[in-house]
Formats: structure tokens, C-alpha cells, sequence
């Protein structure tokens, strides 16, 4: 088990500058994922400190030991490929065993660690297989068993679940979370969906063209984004974004003049984006609660009814506006609503910045 | 061949066509060389009374083993270092980010494209500066290496994930065992292959293992066979024995290969 810095990690390929200097710190045995939209450097991020790219600038540390020099496997890290990336020639057990083979481990402890590892994932039976004869989910599970009979400092995990279906991606996503709290290793999970990162992580690392946006706790992240990029990236259904003005003490959006003493001071031109989530939108009787500043109406565009929730798209100002009603009954589209915005959950971006005002 | 669609019969009808016009000739050798002397220019298709004397007077009679064995020598040294070493330049380029990658590849291609007639010149010079005439050695250099094959290898690595090679590596292992115990058994099927036409065209070569050797001693096949026509005043029984035993090491490598590819197809569920 180890902890794991970057200093200034650098990473260019040719001209292309992909990693633009990282600086973070994973503790020892922290879940970290790193999440971010496509071609943001993730991959790219976890393939340094595995070793398979060379840092073009900065320092990577594993445990306490700069290893920007040293091979993959000196790094005693393991790796969970996207694909899997298992041997098509050899069988489970081949493939389970084989880095240790590499090693030139005794073959009584290879065949033991083996078991053991196969015996934890369910994958005891199919060890004489080949991974061609594998559903997704065994290949899945077999690629973990291959990092785990390595019993590393640091499990590296490059979207794990990607090609996987909805169902099984969730509960292999939990297997992952209960494995993380029973060997307790060191682990970064590298996702582009952010439901996996909130609900994996310790902490997650949110990366945007190859740099850091934020790192925090999901609940962080979720509820004091540093800007609207995080505020966006971060939660599903997404939350919703209104042009504004800051004129006073006061956040001006077409029909409605929120009170907002404490951006008084700002100075500037005063446009600002307002950002509220879909569940923070109260409706009917709810929108009462709300001080009166804080209500608007509505007309309910398309609906989606999901059962015990239904999403409603509205319009404030020209600008869609999501809105999440809790609940079984749901408006029909057409009609006219009364909603209001919880004042507590009310984000203020800078309208050229992005960054948050409160 | 079910029913009775005009286009299979059709379609049946010129292979069938095909096949017997290929194996005819390869029949007519086998048919002549089970004839004694003078039935020969009889040009009957069937011996009237088969013997297989010609086999027993060519292996006795001429140093027809001695040219088996050179082929043979010369074929398996010529293949196993084709394989090797094109599949090590097909994977490099293949696989491996270099300053000249693409003007080694296009240099490599372009080697295809000169015929061996314009070759054996140069390769003559250099085997006379390098005292390499009429040596085995003399034989086997300009095959130890093909450019088609190093194309060959390099397109089959080309379907081979690179994230398997980063597994191995995090798995411990070297760049050559990487190659060798990863990649290549992936590209199984494209070896059979290689070695198939490695073998095939080193054991018909004619041209420059004649140019290169004087003694009778160091002749492959085809160039012994040819020595027969002038010396026992074209024997044709003979040459059609010594063709006859020269097919079956081809046979065999070809039936041997075949299974392999399938089978190496099969297994990785790689396609090439
Ligand atoms: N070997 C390479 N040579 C040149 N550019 C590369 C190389 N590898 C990655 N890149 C570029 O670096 C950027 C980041 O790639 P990376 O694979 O790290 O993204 P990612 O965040 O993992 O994306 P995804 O979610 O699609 O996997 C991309 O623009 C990609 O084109
Ligand atoms: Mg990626």
C-alpha cells in the first residue's frame, strides 16, 4: 500500500500538449477517480504514473519513491485495461498467473495466489478457459484477477466498465467498491461517467483538457463546484444554466429579481450565469416555501415520467430549464406551472470566467 | 450442390475445369515416373507395367540425396530465419514509434519490386568479394530475409491490441519476451503462412542456387535435376522421379501449415 504525488506532471506528444502540469496528492489507501469528459488526458494521466509513457516534465512519486525512471514493473502497480487486454492464447489460470510467472515466483505460490484471487471473484470454475469462451463480465472479472494476484501498491483501473451493459456495469461497480474495502489498496479509477466517480470515489480528480478542474469529495464537488464546468460535469439530470445580471444586491434574470447581498461588492458588468439543478426546483405547493423573489411560472414542455420521478422541461427567459418533480403524479405538457428555486442551492458564475461567485 | 442453380453448376464446372488442368501435369510426372526408359516418349498416360525402379536407380545412381539434403538444409534455414527475423521487423514497425519508421517501411516495400533476375548480379559480386561461391552459405544469404514477409508480419501486428502489449509489460516482462510470448503466438496463422511460401520458394529456387554453385555436391533439386537432362541425355523418367520425391516435403509443409492457420485462427480469435 502507498501513497501517490504528482509534482508538475508534464506530458506532451510531439507538439500536442496533453497533460498541461498536474500537481495532486492520493493518500494511502484512497479510492481516487479520475473523471472528465473524452480526451481530456485520463488515460494519458493513469498511463504515467503506470509507467507505459514517460513524464515529459514533473515528478511522480509511489510510495514515498520517485519513479518516473523506473519500469511498470518496478512500480508495483496493476492495471485493469478497458478491453481487459487478457492473452487470447492462454487460459484464465495463464493469464491470472502470468506477471508472476514473469517474476519467477515458486509455481505452488503462483497456483495458490491464483486460487485464492479466483476463488474471491467466483472465477474458480473457469480457469481452464480461454477468455474467447468468456462473457464480458467473466473477462471483467478475470482482468481484476490479474491485478490482484499481483497484490500491488496501487490498482489502476482505465474505465473498467465501458464495455459492459447497464445492469452489470452496476453491480460489477459495487464488487469494486466492496473489493477496495476488503484489500484496502491504494486505487485510481479512471471514468468518463460521473455516476461511476460519485459513487466510487473517495475523492474525485475532475480533469478538463489536461488540467485539473477540482479534486474534493463527491459531495464537494456536487455542492460547491469552483465553476460552472464542475457544476455541469458533476450530477444527473445536468444543472441548468440562466444568463443573468448582478445589478446591486440583486441577480436580475428575465421576470424575476433575487435578492444576493452577499456578491453586492462585485463590480464588473454584472453578467453572471445562474445555475440551480433540476431537483432544486420546487413545484405547486412546494414553491411556496420559497420566498416570494424566488418564484416564477412556467409552461411544462416535454415530460418524462420515470416512475416515482418525472423530469419537465420548461423555459425561463428563452433558456431551457430542466425541472425534477419528485413524486408519481406529473404535469402534462401545456401546462402552465408555478415553480420557485431553492435559495440555498442557488450557484453564481462569472459570465466570462465560468468561475463561482458563491 | 443442391438444386439445380445454372450458376453453380456453372460456377462447379470451372473448378472442376481448373483442378484437373492444375493436377493433369502433376499426374502426368508421377504417371511417367513409374515408366521404364523406353515407354517414355510412348505418351501414354498410364505406365503399361508400373515399377519403381527409376525410384531405386535415382537414389543410388546420382547424388539425388545429396541435392535433397542441401534443398532441405538450404529451405528449413532460409524459413526459420524468414520467420524470425521478419516477424522482428514487422513487429518493430509495427508496434514501435521511431524517428525513419515510415522511410525503413517504404524502403523495405520497395525491395519487392526488383525481380531476382536483377539481383543475382549484385549478390554474385558480393559472394565472389566474400569468397561465399559454391558454399552453402553462398546459397541460403539472399534468402534469409524477405521483404514481402516483413510486409506480411507487419500488417498481422498491426490487429494485435496494443493494450495487451501494456499488460505484459506491467505484467514484468522484457520487450523480447513480449514480442515473443505475446505477440507471436497471436500471429500464428500469418507464420504458417510466411512459412509456407518461405519454404516453397526457396525449395523451387533455381536460377541462383545454379549461378552460385560449380560442385555437383552442393546442387538443391532443381538444379540437380537439370544437370540430368544434358549428362544421361535427358532421362525423363528420372527427372520426373526426382520431381516426384521433391514434392513431398512441399506437400507435407503445406498440409502440416494449413492446419495450423486454421487452427491459429481458431484459438486467438484474431483475423488476420
Ligand atoms: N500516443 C499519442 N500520440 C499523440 N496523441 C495522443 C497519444 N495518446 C493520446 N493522445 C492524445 O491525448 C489526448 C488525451 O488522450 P487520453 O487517451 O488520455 O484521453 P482520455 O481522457 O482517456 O479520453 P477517453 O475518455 O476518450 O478515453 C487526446 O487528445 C489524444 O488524442
Ligand atoms: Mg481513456
Amino acid at each position: 500500500m502507498a501513497s501517490v504525488a504528482l509534482r508538475g506532471v508534464r506530458k506532451d506528444f510531439g507538439r500536442t500538449q496533453v497533460i498541461k502540469g498536474v500537481d495532486l496528492e492520493i493518500a494511502d489507501r484512497e479510492f481516487v477517480v479520475f473523471v472528465g469528459p473524452s480526451g481530456c488526458g485520463k488515460s494519458t494521466l493513469l498511463r504515467l504514473i503506470a509507467g507505459l509513457e514517460d513524464a515529459s516534465a514533473g515528478e511522480i512519486e509511489i510510495g514515498g519513491r520517485v519513479v518516473n525512471t523506473m519500469a511498470p514493473k518496478d512500480r508495483n502497480i496493476a492495471m485493469v485495461f478497458q478491453n481487459y487486454a487478457l492473452y487470447p492464447h492462454m487460459t484464465v489460470a495463464r493469464n491470472m498467473g502470468f506477471g508472476l510467472r514473469a517474476a519467477r515466483l515458486p509455481a505452488a505460490e503462483i497456483e495458490r495466489r491464483v486460487r485464492a484471487a479466483a476463488d474471491m471473484l467466483g472465477l474458480a470454475d473457469l480457469l481452464d478457459r480461454r477468455p474467447g469462451a468468456l462473457s464480458g463480465g467473466q473477462r471483467q472479472r478475470v482482468a481484476m484477477g490479474r491485478a490482484i494476484v499481483r497484490d500491488p501498491q496501487v490498482f489502476l483501473f482505465d474505465e473498467p466498465l465501458s464495455n459492459l451493459d447497464a445492469q452489470l456495469r452496476t453491480q460489477v461497480r459495487t464488487e469494486i467498491k466492496k473489493l477496495h474495502q476488503q484489500v484496502r489498496t491504494t486505487a485510481i479509477y479512471v471514468t468518463h461517467d460521473q455516476v461511476e466517480a460519485m459513487t466510487l470515489a473517495d475523492r474525485i480528480v475532475l480533469l478538463r483538457d489536461g488540467r485539473v478542474e477540482q479534486v474534493g469529495t463527491p459531495t464537494a464537488l456536487f455542492e460547491r463546484p469552483v465553476n460552472r464546468f464542475v457544476a455541469g460535469f458533476i450530477g444527473s439530470p445536468a444543472m441548468n444554466f440562466i444568463p443573468a445580471r448582478l445589478e446591486g444586491a440583486e441577480i436580475v434574470l428575465p421576470g424575476m429579481r433575487l435578492p444576493c447581498p452577499a456578491l453586492a461588492h462585485r463590480g464588473g458588468d454584472g453578467a453572471v450565469t445562474l445555475g440551480i439543478r433540476p431537483e432544486d426546483i420546487w413545484a405547486g405547493e412546494d414553491s411556496l416555501r420559497a420566498p416570494v423573489a424566488c418564484r416564477f411560472e412556467a409552461v411544462a414542455g416535454v415530460v418524462e415520467p420515470m416512475g416515482s420521478e418525472a423530469l419537465v422541461m420548461t423555459q425561463v427567459g428563452g433558456v431551457d430549464v430542466q425541472v425534477r418533480l419528485i413524486g408519481r403524479a406529473h404535469p402534462r405538457a401545456g401546462e402552465r406551472l408555478r415553480l420557485a428555486m431553492d435559495p440555498a442551492q442557488i450557484h453564481v458564475f462569472d459570465g466570462a470566467s465560468g468561475v463561482s461567485l458563491r | 450442390m443442391k438444386g439445380g442453380r445454372p450458376g453453380r453448376i456453372l460456377a462447379f464446372t470451372l473448378l472442376l475445369l481448373g483442378g484437373v488442368v492444375m493436377v493433369t501435369p502433376l499426374l502426368f510426372m508421377l504417371a511417367t515416373s513409374l515408366k521404364t526408359g523406353d515407354e517414355v516418349y510412348a505418351l501414354t498416360f498410364l505406365p503399361r507395367a508400373p515399377t519403381l525402379e527409376n525410384y531405386v536407380d535415382i537414389l543410388t545412381r546420382s547424388p539425388f540425396g545429396r541435392w535433397f539434403a542441401v534443398s532441405f538444409t538450404v529451405s528449413t534455414v532460409s524459413t526459420l530465419s524468414v520467420l524470425f527475423f521478419d516477424s522482428l521487423v514487422g513487429y518493430t514497425l509495427a508496434k514501435f514509434r521511431f524517428r525513419g519508421r515510415g522511410v525503413v517501411f517504404v524502403l523495405i516495400l520497395s525491395t519487392l519490386m526488383i525481380p531476382t533476375e536483377m539481383l543475382v548480379i549484385p549478390w554474385y559480386v558480393m559472394a565472389k568479394s566474400m569468397g561465399w561461391l559454391d558454399t552453402l552459405w553462398g546459397i541460403m544469404f539472399p534468402g534469409l530475409m524477405s521483404g514481402f514477409g516483413v510486409f506480411l508480419m507487419r500488417q498481422f501486428f498491426l490487429g494485435v491490441p496494443d493494450a495487451l502489449l501494456d499488460a505484459a509489460r506491467i505484467d514484468g516482462l522484457g520487450e523480447f519476451r513480449i514480442f515473443w510470448e505475446v505477440a507471436l503466438p497471436l500471429v500464428a496463422p500469418a507464420l504458417s503462412a510466411l512459412a509456407i511460401f518461405a519454404f516453397l520458394g526457396n525449395w523451387t529456387a533455381f536460377l541462383w542456387p545454379l549461378i552460385v554453385t560449380t560442385s555437383p555436391g552442393l546442387y538443391t533439386v532443381p538444379v540437380g535435376l537439370a544437370s540430368l537432362s544434358g549428362e544421361f541425355q535427358t532421362d525423363w523418367e528420372m527427372i520426373m522421379t526426382g520431381a516426384s520425391i521433391a514434392t513431398i516435403p512441399t506437400l507435407l509443409v503445406f498440409i502440416v501449415l494449413q492446419r495450423n492457420i486454421i487452427r491459429g485462427i481458431m484459438l486467438t480469435g484474431l483475423k488476420g
